[in-house]
């Protein structure tokens, strides 16, 4: 086909080879980068067991957003998180899995470590 | 090589030229399916891997933390909640915590004032979140002055800075003595925010909850688990916005590329009645348009998937930023570690590859069955 | 070798457009000889080749091939059998556009799966014998009409066929080249090819290589 014995559909078939090479590469590189715990990781886990923190920094931008896990009835994602009131952050978090409970309910039924 | 794999050869070969006759078209194609792709999957590695990050960090979270409800709100705890817990059977140890927010109006950002269980600073100075910290400029030593609930101005002065690799827990911290904090805010002692236990059996976790509740029936007990349950939920692709949103742009892909795939032209269509007309068999002419499918797709997804790998992971996703970040005026820097999961990269794969592959052999189908003859009576 | 036996062929069969293009034609075409199917446009005589060449089946009656009744086999075998017996030449010639001369000529070979040094060896032996080797690697849609047209002929002699079929085969090509066209079928009949065409161009029916001229008109002979 075209001139030395190397065809665009060879061409194609190579690219396609180098670029799965490349796709399972991530799968490596993820399980290797993923398997131990790098520095800012460790620091971050020493800092929330020193203070005794529940959260992640992401929502900072309201008081009701910077815990969603310590959320009370009043504050937010105790909606759908759909609800567009608290967009973005609200769009990309459920509402805690104790939403809703009171003195008077029992634990969530959902606990799965064995009582 | 056996003649079905040569077969497969030729038929890459003619589908390859025929894909580079209408170069620019298919180009544009690609580009835009593999940038459908690369934000999908930028999705699902970002949300992977900072599900992943939230499930090591918050795996030293404390294992029970107890609020108090008052009238359905939350409120102060007494001390008298804290003793009664310390000494309940399982529970190891018992603390007060002592937090709240602090909104800066000249800045419209919100900071978390907190008291650290252990190491508290000095009285008169405070540790910072490194996101605060490279907001106001600040370094040791320097001074910042709050306003107190009563309207004074409250300086501290900066005794250190937190490590800026803790930004994503530690973004906007200010940590201070707990005498300051109840000056601050004007909590007397003998109150705090919530409460932690440390248990002594982790798999008696629960069951300590059940008691605290049952002990304390104005507190509310939130076990570790529930908190990385609630982050394991982070971007949950049902439910996320983002998905929603993405939905649109792929519905509207679909529609391109089945439009594009399943409409023949009648170049093509003549085409294929040449190739009957010649010797080929409809079973080749379909593996050929399949090959022409698959070829299409599958370099879109690869190019796609990788693009996306190398923004998750070399620029910690930063496209999405902005999404993030929202109003948020503190908002952390963090370098994420992918993680992948196989499931969810093979689910993409299938629903991003087969339906275009599909897609190119129902017109053709039809085509390829007619009669041959077709081509000579034109 | 091919035998229709009052073979009959209907367009649109039912409808108000319906229209019997061939009407009850019986012909014996002669091996390794070269036929002529003639007559005006619309008599017939390129269906009456589609259905020699197992392009369509007919309506009604038999079409044979080394006495074997072939009317009636499954699209499959017939694809196999227009693949190794028959060679098309078109009137439009049929080149894939965007494709080169070579790729053109080893098209009917990719479904046997031969290894890609063989093709390319048949393509250039076939290209080297009509003069276009040095156009191998031309893209088809550059080529003249002659050149077209003897692309055309190797591409439908690449899987060697016994029968070469062609559909007005002069019609785009002026004396000169019309000729040159003839030359190639003594040659092809040199080596014991069966040709048949339809034409109702004089140059062609009166040439001294054709051995048999059968008329049509109406899609009946005439």
């Amino acid at each position: 086909m075209t001139r030395g014995h190397r065809t665009r559909g060879d061409l194609a078939l190579v690219a396609l080879l180098a670029l799965t090479l490349a796709a399972a590469a991530t799968f490596l590189h993820a399980a290797l980068a993923g398997g131990r715990l790098d520095g800012a990781t460790r620091e971050g886990r020493n800092l929330v067991a020193r203070l005794g923190l529940t959260d992640l920094a992401l929502f900072t931008e309201a008081r009701y957003t910077r815990h969603p896990t310590q959320a009370d009835r009043h504050a937010a994602f105790q909606d759908h998180p759909m609800a567009l009131e608290h967009f973005p952050s609200g769009s990309m978090m459920a509402p805690p899995p104790f939403f809703g409970r009171t003195a008077h309910d029992p634990l969530a039924p959902a606990t799965a470590s064995p009582d | 090589m056996t003649p079905w794999l040569q077969r497969q050869r030729h038929l890459i070969d003619f589908t390859v030229e025929a894909l580079a006759r209408r170069k620019g078209r298919n180009l544009a194609l690609l580009v835009v399916y593999a940038l459908m792709v690369f934000v999908l999957a930028s999705v699902l590695l970002f949300s992977q891997a900072l599900r992943r990050e939230a499930a090591l960090l918050l795996a030293q979270a404390p294992e029970i933390t107890v609020q108090r409800l008052v009238a359905g709100r939350m409120d102060l705890v007494p001390a008298a909640h804290l003793e009664r817990l310390a000494g309940l059977r399982g529970v190891a140890s018992a603390q007060g915590r002592l937090w709240g927010y602090y909104y800066d109006p000249a800045t419209q950002a919100n900071y978390t004032l907190m008291v650290p269980l252990t190491d508290p600073p000095p009285p008169g100075t405070m540790q910072v979140g490194p996101t605060l910290a490279r907001f106001w400029r600040l370094g040791v030593g320097d001074v910042l002055s709050l306003r107190t609930h009563d309207g004074r101005a409250f300086p501290l002065s900066v005794q250190g800075i937190l490590p800026t690799d803790s930004a994503l827990v530690a973004a906007d911290l200010v940590l201070i003595a707990e005498a300051d904090f109840r000056a601050f805010f004007g909590i007397p002692a003998g109150l705090y925010t919530d409460l932690v236990l440390k248990v002594r059996n982790p798999r008696e976790v629960a069951k300590v909850a059940q008691k605290v509740q049952r002990d304390l029936p104005d507190t509310r007990p939130i076990i570790r688990e529930e908190i990385l349950r609630t982050y394991a939920a982070l971007f949950d692709w049902r439910e996320g916005m983002v998905m929603v949103l993405l939905s649109g742009a792929v519905l509207a892909f679909m529609i391109l590329a089945w439009d594009k795939a399943s409409g023949l032209s009648a170049e093509e269509r003549r085409e294929i009645g040449v190739l009957k007309a010649i010797g080929w068999e409809t079973s080749d002419i379909l593996a050929m348009k399949l090959w022409e499918g698959l070829l299409v797709s599958v370099f879109a997804f690869l190019l796609g998937y990788l693009a996306a790998y190398v923004h998750v992971a070399a620029f910690s996703a930063s496209l999405f930023v902005p999404v993030l970040k929202g109003w948020s005026v503190l908002y952390p820097d963090f370098a994420l570690t992918p993680q992948v999961d196989p499931f969810q990269v093979f689910t993409l794969f299938f629903l991003t590859v087969f339906p275009y592959a599909l897609a190119t052999l129902v017109p053709v189908w039809r085509s390829a069955v007619a009669d041959p003859d077709a081509v000579m009576r034109q | 070798m091919i035998e229709l036996m009052d073979v009959r062929k209907a367009f649109n069969q039912g409808r108000h457009n319906e229209l019997w293009a061939v009407r009850g034609v019986s012909l014996q075409v002669p091996a390794q000889q070269v036929t002529v199917l003639r007559g005006p446009s619309g008599s017939g005589k390129t269906t009456l080749l589609t259905l020699v060449g197992c392009l369509a089946r007919p309506t009604s009656g038999r079409v044979r091939l080394h006495g074997r009744d072939v009317s009636g086999m499954t699209e499959r075998f017939l694809t196999g059998l227009r693949r190794q017996t028959f060679g098309f030449v078109f009137q439009q010639f049929n080149l894939v556009r965007g494709l080169t001369v070579e790729q053109n000529v080893m098209l009917p070979a990719y479904p046997l799966g031969l290894t890609r040094r063989d093709l390319r060896r048949r393509a250039h032996g076939l290209l080297e014998s009509l003069d276009l080797a040095e156009h191998a690697q031309a893209r088809v849609e550059w080529l003249s009409g002659g050149q077209a047209q003897r692309a055309a002929i190797a591409r439908a002699l690449v899987n060697d066929p016994d029968v070469i079929l062609a559909d007005e085969p002069t019609a785009n090509l002026d004396t000169e080249l019309s000729r040159r066209f003839l030359d190639i079928v003594r040659d092809l009949k040199a080596q014991g090819k069966t040709l048949l065409m339809t034409s109702h161009d004089p140059l062609i029916c009166q040439a001294p290589e054709v051995d048999l001229v059968v008329g049509l008109r109406d899609g009946q002979l005439d």
